[in-house]
């Protein structure tokens, strides 16, 4: 891994599943190291497709990816066999929505993560007990010893995410990838993981990219937002450019869209209308163009990305437009 | 007028007046034998001591985590589980009695659940599905199917188009349109949601908010409205009540309990949501650790080993839930002139 090399370097990413569906159409990402990347989007957006390509988990043989992938300098998509098995825990390691899934039921949690970091490292076993244990204390699941003889499903939901988070830590991994973490905890418990992930990766200098469809939590856990829709990013910036200010009409949808954003209580909200596009049938252009409010036609060729402020890029014939009656909507609710 | 043919609904009619909760809920309870290796006999408390009201032409928000007992409420208040104790009273008349046999009540009030998909039948067609309920209670065939397109329509389905469907062939937001359609189909009174958006993609979310504001105005229904999305609920809602493990912690107007709100437990909630403020975010959890297991809830007050107002009183003895203002009732001992606590106010406030 070179040094100075971003932690991750996505460019013209596509996956196509079966020959025909194009899940993921173009993605390019960079993120800086330490850095949080925040992917958001709706379900079939390819916000989790795009994040299971970058460990390259999905089956070869049904899938086509293409464009380039460079995690720390590394060319991803060049990697043996071999040397991907050793990829992945080791440099980037994944955490789940739902843990009760992603562990072993059969082999207690402790024993799973012994076995992780002896995969990788030529340890013995209590030396690789006494990390997990360490490793448990630091994620702070309470009486720590205890858990490590526990199967998963003897833990609570929010002490199973934070045994998942210290699993995938157990070979020290510069990346995390986290795919909905949070979405099925409750809130209480949801703000417990996103405190602890930015703690962690504080200390020890993580990159994640932190797939959700809750524009909350990516704004709680992340330094930058990028946003899908039917496979690529029509928006991406700081986290306060993207909610403060959007200049693609399907951010502004959907900041908008938002209960806590209605102006008078019980009044209607502005959804966007319609539902996301069904990727067989991609609308050409501009995927969002059937459901914009300033769609014409021009928005049936691929627009544009536009670098409306330093750091932010949006994919938009009309960004500028957009940008001025997303203001012109938050001026009205703030005098509101 | 009635969709059921022969006699005239008599609970289809407004009996009590505008003053009469539509549902008077008292002493509901409802535990759930569970067998553990080792332990023996246990329950779990999963609904324990509840009453409430729910007003006519209100939306009513029950809020919680995960195992606060408000969704085993909704399904106590559909009677699809029987419950241990307690009274339920549709517009007066005591439900399950003679008076009220649950079939009667049940064309009275539905509901809808948040997975979509488990609630239709795979085997039928969306209208079939709608078409099902006026057709056992007696509906000609071609009329429930009248019926059925027109409701389909309403929730904007295009009959034509999607009438013929089956349930795997529309996408999530389109489901949860047939089943408030069929929820409709049998025009109730009440409409019990059970996180019935919160499946739903954020901007398929509002435009299914927005569907229940008009047919709630349209069709003169009343709602309880299950979320564990603060944010959702103080849209939707007049009142909101706070539940916690099997009990209520809160309940009152929403702009007031979500505003300004006065039991512990509901402020850390409000703490929880994220702040969409990139320079205002949160530092330090409000709560710490998991909702405590149903099983052997705390001693005293429930809430209490997570509470940053807890003193020795609260382990003690259990808060009753006490009027605090105009239709606001909180059950904490630190709002509770006389429990004891150190913050207890000194006399009651004049409300």
């Amino acid at each position: 891994m070179s040094e100075d090399a971003p932690a991750i370097e996505v460019s013209g990413l596509t996956v196509t599943f079966g020959g025909r569906l194009r899940a993921v159409d173009g993605v390019d990402l960079r993120l800086e190291r330490g850095q949080t990347v925040a992917l958001i989007g709706e379900s079939g957006s390819g916000k989790s497709v795009t994040l299971r390509a970058l460990m390259r988990l999905h089956p070869e043989r049904r899938t086509d990816v293409g464009g380039h992938v460079r995690i720390g300098g590394r060319d991803v998509m060049a990697l043996s066999r071999r040397d991907l098995a050793a990829y992945r825990g080791r440099e980037v390691a994944m955490i789940f929505q739902e843990p009760l899934l992603a562990f072993d039921p059969v082999y207690t949690v402790g024993r799973q993560i012994t076995e992780a970091i002896r995969t990788h490292e030529p340890v013995s076993e209590s030396a690789a007990r006494a990390r997990a244990l360490a490793l448990f204390e630091r994620v702070r699941i309470p009486s720590p010893g205890r858990r490590l003889d526990a199967y998963p499903h003897e833990l609570s939901g929010g002490m199973r995410q934070r045994a998942m988070i210290a699993l995938a830590l157990a070979c020290r991994p510069k990346v995390l990838l986290a795919d909905e973490p949070t979405t099925a905890l409750d809130a209480t418990v949801q703000i417990q993981i996103l405190l602890l992930l930015r703690e962690l990766q504080r200390e020890l200098g993580l990159s994640i990219v932190f797939v959700t469809h809750d524009l909350g939590a990516a704004v709680e856990i992340a330094d930058r937002i990028a946003v899908m829709y039917a496979g690529r990013i029509v928006e991406e910036g700081s986290a306060a450019q993207v909610v403060r200010t959007p200049h693609h009409p399907y951010t502004i949808g959907l900041l908008r869209s938002r209960a806590e954003g209605a102006l008078v209580k019980g009044a209607r909200l502005e959804a966007i209308p319609g539902g996301p596009p069904d990727l067989a049938n991609r609308p050409s252009g501009c995927a969002f163009r059937p459901r914009c409010f300033l769609a014409e036609g021009r928005c049936a060729d691929d627009p544009p990305v536009v670098t409306p402020a330093p750091g932010q890029r949006t994919a938009c014939w009309h960004a500028e437009a957009a940008a001025t009656a997303g203001h012109a909507a938050s001026d009205a609710a703030a005098v509101a | 007028m009635s969709v059921i043919p022969g006699t005239p609904d008599p609970f289809a009619q407004d009996r009590g007046g505008p003053a009469q909760p539509l549902l008077t809920v008292a002493g509901l309870f409802k535990h759930f034998p569970v067998r553990k290796a080792g332990a023996g006999k246990q329950v779990v408390r999963a609904v324990d001591g509840v009453d409430f009201e729910v007003l006519k032409g209100e939306t009513l928000g029950i809020v919680g985590e995960s195992g606060c007992g408000k969704s085993t409420t909704a399904k106590l208040l559909m009677g699809l589980i029987e419950r241990d104790a307690g009274t339920l009273l549709y517009d007066g008349q005591p439900v399950g009695a003679r008076a009220m046999p649950w079939r009667a009540y049940r064309r009275q009030a539905q509901m809808v659940f948040q997975d979509s998909y488990a609630s239709l039948n795979p085997r039928m067609t969306v209208e079939q599905s709608v078409a099902f309920g006026p057709r056992v209670n007696g509906v000609p065939g071609r009329q429930a199917v009248e019926r059925a397109r027109a409701l389909l329509a309403r929730v904007g389905l295009e009959p034509h188009r999607f009438a013929g469907r089956y349930p795997h062939e529309i996408s999530g937001g389109q489901r949860q349109r047939v089943n408030i359609a069929r929820a409709l189909a049998l025009e109730p009174r009440l409409v019990l949601l059970d996180e019935a958006v919160s499946a739903l993609d954020k901007s398929v979310e509002a435009q299914v908010l927005n569907l229940l504001l008009d047919l709630k105005q349209e069709f003169g229904l009343t709602y309880v409205f299950i979320s564990h999305d603060l944010n959702v609920v103080r849209f939707i809602s007049d009142r909101v009540m706070v539940m916690y493990l099997g009990r209520v912690a809160e309940i009152g107007p929403s702009d007031t309990v979500l505003a300004a709100p006065e039991h512990p437990y509901t402020g850390a909630l409000l703490a929880s949501m994220p702040s969409l403020d990139p320079d205002a975010r949160t530092e330090v959890a409000p709560l710490a650790g998991d909702p405590p297991n149903p099983i052997n809830p705390p001693s005293g007050c429930r809430f209490h080993p997570r509470c940053r107002l807890a003193e020795p009183v609260c382990a003690a003895s259990e808060p009753p839930l006490d009027p605090l203002g105009p239709g606001h009732s909180v059950a904490c001992l630190a709002r509770q002139p006389g429990s004891g606590h150190g913050l207890a106010p000194r006399e009651r406030i004049a409300a």
